[in-house]
């Protein structure tokens, strides 16, 4: 008996701690001791406590995308490059709270809440980079890879100013550093310290493909196809046609790609008004081939990626669902509590209060950890406020039977939960492992909405432990303290 | 007393009887789908939508919208409009029209936003409660979803793995948790026909109104599956528990005798957390909306069956097991005690 004096403390303390978490108002917990403004030194914590809704809550756009070249042809920094790449544009979206994520197999998840437009939020992903035709025939022999100026580059950037600025000087533009964390290159310049000519943007291309042109020896080439009146085509092949044997370089992004020699033939063609196509030659492996294609193609992401699955969700209908789950575990909720008082009168008392007791450490907990609010994890919720006062209901049911087999009070209290014990254990056991199992099914890209069920589900199973079994008996035990007279002259109170 | 294991055959009866035509519906969803309750594109890749127009439109419009798009494999359905009171807005809202659910084969994402501008520009065009500024595209009442078969087969692969998984951990779970009473095999294997019970009430159950009502299971689905399967087990070992406890206490009354009382025993405690759990469903399923309805209802008939099933099959099996009754099993063990009578005078 003494014990659950100590008990008593114990949960007095919880629901405070709890009941201080779950206000709508928490400030959060932002320890600085010595005020320097970062919180990394010992003791201190740097912690937002608000309500985590998931995409189908608040609306917004997920999307899986994938890999489009085999495996060997592409490394984990290539997929990296490309992830910090989609973040830079995301962030440009102005998009709180975006996730963009690696994942095995050349996989990247990228979810943006709040943008439930899904153009809106596909183009941000799939945008291509500047990719460039640039007149190369007064450079010398300059290595893939190096940052080029071209005339396009400047007119994008000069666009861009505001009123009022000034233009930067070609020598002080940059590229961005090839791996995540390389420092920025200067921009290379044509020896009289003008940017390169650009002939052509990649919007005058309308498809490119690898192909296998050798015959005898495997030799690789890119295929490309201009577009009908695309934008720059004309001077692409007026170009072509009058510098035969001379250096045309790919750009993408502000960096050599590749600098082909203009074949004879292919100016003649040109020359003659029949050039829709060309073929660009180099002796490519493969692999490189189709990398190249794949860039003229899609542009300037370093893998070009394919959506293989999205989900888009307005936020009107996130409102809705809100609106309504909230409704629905009122609902649940009192019917609940009701039916536990009507039916085992004093103990239900205890029972509500333990109940009340789990729900306010379960909603602490999803915003102290945070666990993500998605429809389903409130239905896991939900649901496991319908079976944990199973456990009371076994402990009451096992109290009367006691009660009528002639116990005291006290010690049919104790037999109760005693006896119990092992069939709560036991029975919440085996839903517990299930939620574990239905928490690594829901890592599925498809099955995600699986696993918001299993964390709130099972975190409210480990809590039931706690509150049907320690919270119950030490409220019942506080009552029988304060009203025991009454109740062993009344045991209809006990639900007899 | 109520001699409630006397009955038996009347359990074993109406179990069957929902199992019966679940079965049938399960061939004939095979026989015409390919599988034996339909399933949504979780599993098999395909493109989910719901569109909120603001004018009321009719079935017949929407398919013929759709046909024209090139769309002719879907199926629609009626969902009912957003109802303004809902959502709060700061636009003057005309109350929606209707709203359709349509579900067909993979889009891409081009492609699906064409059939969207299609939609506006030809059945009608779409609901929105905000403004013409924050909202452009009248997106903010559609949700769309996406899945490539890829996908799909990897769904269905983790699906199939955590049904493993639960199968065997739970045998080998209850084999634990009895350990220390006689036969301990016999109460796992009751436990586990009263698990599958379950599981083909709950999918025959699918399968009818996936014949009747184009329900389609989901990740969801299988959630719910896998829930009942573990409140099943509850449900068995609870009962169970009481029977291991009894045993001992009884020792003069035969075995239909102690598991009687302990059925007894503990019913008011499986009805009692039967009707909570019930409470909290049904609450969801009237007022949590239509988008998880499904997996609710799902719920709900598993978690009757698996009360139903712990008390009216899992136990009277074990009487029937211990008297000799079952094909197969006991013919061994009859054999013996016949034998043993044989012998003995």
């Amino acid at each position: 008996m003494r014990g659950y004096r100590l008990w008593l403390v114990v949960i007095v303390l919880v629901t405070v701690v709890c009941g201080w978490i779950s206000l709508p108002s928490n400030p959060g917990i932002h320890l600085d001791w010595n005020d320097d403004g970062d919180y990394s030194d010992p003791f201190e914590m740097n912690k937002d406590l608000k309500v985590v809704q998931g995409l189908d809550l608040q609306g917004g756009s997920r999307v899986l995308l994938r890999a489009a070249l085999d495996s060997d042809q592409y490394d984990d920094s290539t997929m990296d490059q490309a992830v910090k790449r989609i973040e830079r544009r995301v962030n440009g979206l102005g998009v709180s709270e975006a996730v963009v994520q690696k994942q095995e197999g050349g996989r990247i998840i990228v979810e943006l809440p709040g943008v439930s437009q899904q153009e809106v939020a596909f183009n941000a992903i799939k945008s291509t980079g500047l990719l460039e035709f640039v007149d190369f025939s007064t450079a010398g022999s300059i290595p893939e890879g190096t940052c080029v100026l071209t005339t396009e580059q400047v007119k994008i950037a000069e666009a861009r100013l505001a009123e009022g600025e000034t233009a930067q000087a070609y020598s002080d533009y940059t590229c961005e550093g090839q791996t995540a964390d390389a420092p920025a290159d200067s921009a290379q310049l044509q020896s009289d310290g003008t940017p390169f000519q650009t002939i052509m943007t990649g919007a005058g291309l309308a498809d490119a493909a690898a192909a296998n042109i050798g015959t005898v020896t495997l030799s690789w080439a890119v295929n490309f196809v201009l577009r009908d009146n695309g934008e720059g085509v004309d001077n692409f092949v007026n170009f072509v046609a009058s510098h035969a044997n001379q250096n045309m370089a790919i750009i993408l992004d502000g960096r050599l790609v590749s600098a082909p020699t203009i074949q004879s033939d292919l100016a003649s063609a040109a020359a003659a008004g029949t050039m829709d196509s060309g073929i660009i030659t180099g002796n490519f492996t493969r692999d490189e081939a189709e990398v190249l294609a794949a860039q003229l193609k899609y542009g300037s992401l370093p893998i070009p990626l394919d959506i293989i699955a999205f989900d888009t969700i307005g936020p009107t209908l996130g409102e809705i669902s809100v609106d309504r789950s909230i409704r629905a575990g009122i609902v649940g909720v009192i019917t609940v509590l009701m039916f536990m008082l009507i039916y085992y009168r004093i103990p239900g008392i205890a029972a509500d209060l333990a109940l009340i007791l789990f729900a306010l450490i379960n909603f602490a907990l999803f915003k102290f950890i945070p666990v993500t609010l998605s429809l389903p994890a409130i239905i896991g919720f939900l649901i496991s406020i319908g079976t944990a006062v199973d456990g009371n209901i076994l402990i009451f049911e096992r109290m009367k039977e006691e009660l009528r087999n002639g116990r005291t009070m006290d010690r049919a209290i104790d037999a109760g939960f005693d006896r119990a014990w092992t069939s709560i254990r036991d029975s919440n056991l085996s839903t517990i492992i299930i939620c574990f199992i239905l928490y690594f099914f829901g890592s599925a890209f498809g099955a995600s909405a699986v696993r918001g069920f299993a964390i709130t589900l099972g975190m409210g199973l480990v809590i039931n432990l706690f509150t049907a079994v320690i919270a119950t008996r030490t409220f019942l035990h506080t009552m029988v303290l304060l009203v025991g007279g009454q109740l062993r002259a009344r045991p209809r109170l006990l639900g007899v | 007393m109520f001699q409630f294991a006397q009955r038996r055959k009347y359990y074993f009866l109406l179990s069957a009887s929902v199992i019966i035509p679940g079965i049938i519906a399960m061939i004939i969803s095979t026989i015409t789908y390919n599988s034996p309750i339909r399933l949504s594109i979780d599993f098999t890749g395909g493109t989910i939508a719901e569109f909120s127009f603001i004018d009321n439109v009719g079935e017949q419009q929407i398919r013929d919208g759709l046909a024209n798009f090139g769309l002719d494999d879907i199926i629609v359905q009626r969902l009912d409009p957003i109802s303004t009171d809902e959502i709060s807005s700061d636009v003057a809202l005309e109350p929606a029209g209707s709203r359709w659910q349509i579900r067909m084969d993979n889009l891409t994402d081009e492609r699906l936003n064409e059939l969207k501008a299609y939609l506006q520009e030809n059945v009608s065009p779409f609901w929105s409660p905000q403004s013409e500024t924050e909202d452009p595209l009248r997106e903010a009442a559609i949700t769309t979803s996406s899945v490539s078969p890829t996908v799909g087969r990897e769904v269905t692969r983790a699906a199939l793995l955590a049904t493993l998984a639960v199968a065997v951990i739970i045998l080998f779970f209850i084999v634990w948790a009895f350990r220390r009473i006689p036969h301990a095999f016999r109460y796992g294997a009751c436990a586990i026909v009263a698990m599958f019970h379950d599981i083909l009430v709950t999918m025959g159950v699918m399968s009818i109104l996936g014949l009747l009502f184009d329900w389609e299971a989901d990740a969801l689905f299988l959630t719910a599956i896998l829930t009942v399967v573990g409140y099943s087990v509850q449900d068995s070992i609870v009962v169970f528990d009481r029977i291991r406890e009894n045993i001992p206490k009884y020792r003069g009354e035969s075995y239909d005798t102690v598991v009687n009382r302990s059925v007894l025993e503990t019913i008011h405690r499986s009805l009692a957390t039967q009707l909570n759990a019930i409470f909290v469903l049904i609450a969801i399923l009237l007022f949590g909306g239509e988008t998880i309805q499904q997996f609710i209802g799902i719920l709900l008939i598993g978690m009757i069956s698996g009360t139903y099933s712990s008390i009216f099959n899992a136990v009277p099996l074990l009487i029937s097991w211990e008297k000799g009754e079952i094909p197969f099993v006991n013919r061994e063990a009859k054999r013996r005690r016949q034998e043993e009578l044989t012998v003995a005078p």
